[in-house]
């Protein structure tokens, strides 16, 4: 039988997964496929608290939807500011991307 | 008795503002604004003093000004605002409204189609307020503060043509020299209220009786007695009123010789009981003011500009003042103080008239005026008969109450060098007039009688400098039952006396003044100038005026200058050096640490979560099973 401890672990790995992506890649697109993940990993914590706890209302399912929502945003934003920089650079390599630096 | 105080301070305030924001373009109407306030503040001041003299005891008012409750070692401060009227404020005020009346009288002849017209009255009112605000406060800091606005007119009034080089600096050399003086006035007032917690006259006058002994009271006196010293410009203070000349005439005879210049006096016989408890600073009064009176009549013998002899000559009065306030007899300094504030300023007018007429200053470029001006050669005679102590006009009564008072209170010293002042205030007033009104007409020197706003006040001020000395004469006292003496007094009431050898002695010495006045400028029997090359050094010393200028311009060019620069050292290498170190090590911090911002957005990122997962973690312990600790 599958307890919430399966859920959690596997959200843990997932989100850490997400994370070493989103902090190693070098590749623009996996960055973002890494921060989807890690979305994704807090999701799966949102549903299986809400699935495993007594909650007379679906909260955690409607946070879920909610963040499935935004990120669904946040892709098409992110996607969109990637075309432009591979437009103007020829490449999406992050470790150009320091405009920040002193 | 107190409303009309205060409305006679306020009426010139009123025509200042009038005269400053309404009048300005139209100059008759100004001179008209402020000559009505004037004989406003006149009148009820004529009014105050007759209230006064049914009734000595006066009236005194105050309202709370400032009040700051006592907060823990803060012992809470209280200042009132108030109008103390007694026969000393009442007699006052009618000198000061008299003369401040006449000379815008005068003014109006003098002044006329001046560019600063408007202007010139706006000040001249502006101080009346200033000066009556002086004379009827009720409480040292009140009276300071009404000091400094007579201060500020005054440098208004003597840098009036400020577009004359030595004007402006006339004015700002009175300014800075009566700030030196002030900050010792203040220092001492404040020290003040610090040991008795009050600033009121009345109040104070109950206190500091029945404080005995310390070394407070000596230096609070001598502390406040510096703010009269450089606003009756005695030595070493002195040096701001003969440069003070610069401004108009009549400003002359207003500020710096009748009222402005008395102002020490008055505050220091305002605040006698302090001074009066503090031997030291008495004698020491006595004698800045008889040195004073030599020093500034000696500069006088030589003088050759008319007003310049007359601003010694103040000078050397107000020295008989404080001489008369040190040796204890308040009466007869502000005795002196009357009668000096008519006769100096129908001297000053006088003058005003001559300088107007001729527009020659030098008196030995003048001759003859006195058939040409027949009403001011007689004015100013009087003035000068009177200044010289001639039996019976004003100034008689008045040196022969200081010299006797001088004399019974034991300072013979004092009583002999006052003499030696007499001496020299009759020659060298007498050596002005055979000059300048006797003798034969210089050539080419163009001379009118004055219209009829300069004749008058000189008239007015000639009768008042023949009888004014009367109400201090034992005919008055046998007449009327009072007199100077008696109605103006610390202590004990004085009665008027005239110990005829002391007049005797006194007329003496004046009448020899005038004798060798007449020898050597009238009659010619003795020529000046060999007694000038008989006298080679002294003569440079008393024409360079003892180089006390000379003295404190190098003071200032040098010593000064000098601990400037050092200060100036002191600011750039060492404060500048600390605050520039400051900076610079800020910027080399800054410089190392940016290093840490690679502008990589992955390293931040984890430097986040890293965070995050400590504080977490730090949170946690509990469930973690104390983890951490």
């Amino acid at each position: 039988m599958l307890g919430l401890n399966h859920y959690l672990v596997l959200a843990a790995l997932l989100f850490c997964i997400g994370f070493i992506g989103a902090v190693a890649k070098r590749n623009a697109i996996a960055v973002l496929m890494g921060v989807e993940l890690m979305l994704n990993g807090v999701n799966l914590n949102l549903v299986a608290f809400d699935r495993f706890g007594n909650h007379a209302e679906p909260l955690g399912q409607a946070f879920a939807v909610f963040i499935v929502a935004v990120a669904a945003a946040e892709v098409a934003v992110a996607l969109a500011m990637i075309l432009t920089l591979y437009r103007k650079r020829g490449n999406t390599n992050v470790d150009d991307l320091e405009g920040l630096k002193w | 008795m107190v409303n009309a105080a205060i409305a006679l301070v306020l009426a010139p305030l009123a025509a200042f503002i009038l005269i400053a924001f309404m009048t300005r373009r139209t100059e008759a109407l100004s001179a008209m604004v402020g000559i009505v306030a004037a004989a406003a503040s006149l009148v009820l001041s004529i009014g105050l003093l007759v209230g006064v003299l049914a009734d000595p005891a006066g009236a005194h008012e105050s309202i709370k000004w400032l009040s700051i409750p006592a907060i823990g070692h803060f012992r809470g401060l209280e200042i009132s605002m108030g109008v103390l009227v007694d026969p000393l404020s009442a007699t006052m005020c009618v000198i000061v409204s008299l003369v401040a009346f006449l000379v815008m009288i005068y003014s109006l002849g003098y002044m006329k189609g001046d560019p600063g017209f408007s202007r010139y009255y706006a000040y001249l009112s502006l101080f009346a307020f200033s000066m009556l605000g002086l004379v009827v406060a009720d409480n040292y800091f009140q009276t300071f503060s009404f000091w400094e606005l007579v201060g500020l007119c005054s440098y208004l009034l003597i840098g009036f043509w400020f577009e004359k080089k030595s004007a402006a600096d006339a004015s700002r050399k009175a300014f800075i020299t009566n700030r030196w003086a002030d900050f010792g006035f203040m220092v001492g007032v404040l020290l003040l209220f610090q040991l008795f917690g009050s600033f009121d006259f009345t109040e104070l006058s109950t206190v500091i009786p029945l404080a005995k002994g310390g070394a407070m009271l000596p230096l609070i006196a001598a502390l406040i007695f510096i703010g009269p010293l450089g606003k009756s410009a005695q030595f070493p203070f002195h040096v701001w009123l003969p440069d003070a000349m610069e401004g108009p005439t009549p400003v002359s005879a207003l500020i710096h010789a009748a009222t402005m210049v008395a102002a020490g006096v008055y505050l220091i016989a305002r605040g006698f009981i302090l001074f009066a408890s503090v031997p030291a600073v008495m004698e020491g009064m006595a004698y800045i003011g008889g040195f004073t009176a030599l020093f500034a009549a000696s500069i006088a013998l030589v003088q050759k500009d008319i007003k310049r002899i007359l601003a010694y000559s103040t000078l050397s009065q107000l020295g008989y003042m404080f001489m008369a306030l040190g040796v204890g007899s308040m009466s007869a300094g502000m005795f002196h103080l009357t009668t000096h504030a008519f006769f100096k300023a129908l001297l000053f007018l006088g003058a005003g008239s001559v300088i107007h007429a001729t527009g020659e200053q030098d008196i030995f470029k003048m001759g003859g005026l006195g058939k040409k001006m027949r009403i001011t050669a007689w004015a100013f005679t009087i003035g000068a008969l009177a200044l010289s102590g001639i039996f019976p006009l004003a100034g008689f009564w008045s040196k022969d109450e200081i010299l006797l008072a001088s004399l019974r209170s034991g300072h013979v010293g004092l009583y002999v060098l006052g003499l030696g002042v007499a001496f020299m205030t009759a020659f060298y007033m007498f050596r002005l007039i055979f000059t300048a009104f006797g003798g034969a007409s210089t050539e080419g020197l163009r001379a009118h009688e004055s219209g009829p706003a300069m004749a008058i006040p000189l008239l007015v001020l000639a009768a008042l400098s023949v009888v004014a000395g009367l109400i201090g004469s034992p005919w008055f006292e046998r007449a009327f039952g009072f007199s100077f003496g008696s109605f103006i007094f610390f202590g004990e009431g004085e009665k008027s006396r005239l110990d005829l050898t002391t007049a005797a002695i006194s007329s003496l010495v004046a009448v020899g003044g005038i004798g060798l006045a007449w020898i050597m400028y009238g009659k010619k029997l003795i020529k000046a100038e060999r007694v000038a090359a008989a006298f080679g050094p002294a003569y440079r010393l008393l024409d360079h005026k003892f180089y006390i200028d000379e003295i404190y311009g190098w003071i200032f060019a040098r010593v000064m200058l000098a601990g400037g620069r050092a200060f100036d050292w002191i600011d750039h290498k060492v404060i500048d050096g600390l605050f520039d170190g400051l900076g610079a090590a800020t910027r080399a911090t800054g410089r190392k640490l940016r290093l840490t911002q690679s502008g990589r957005l992955q390293g931040y990122a984890l430097v986040i979560f890293g965070a995050v997962a400590i504080a977490a973690l730090a949170l946690s312990t509990d469930l973690l099973g104390g983890l951490l600790k």
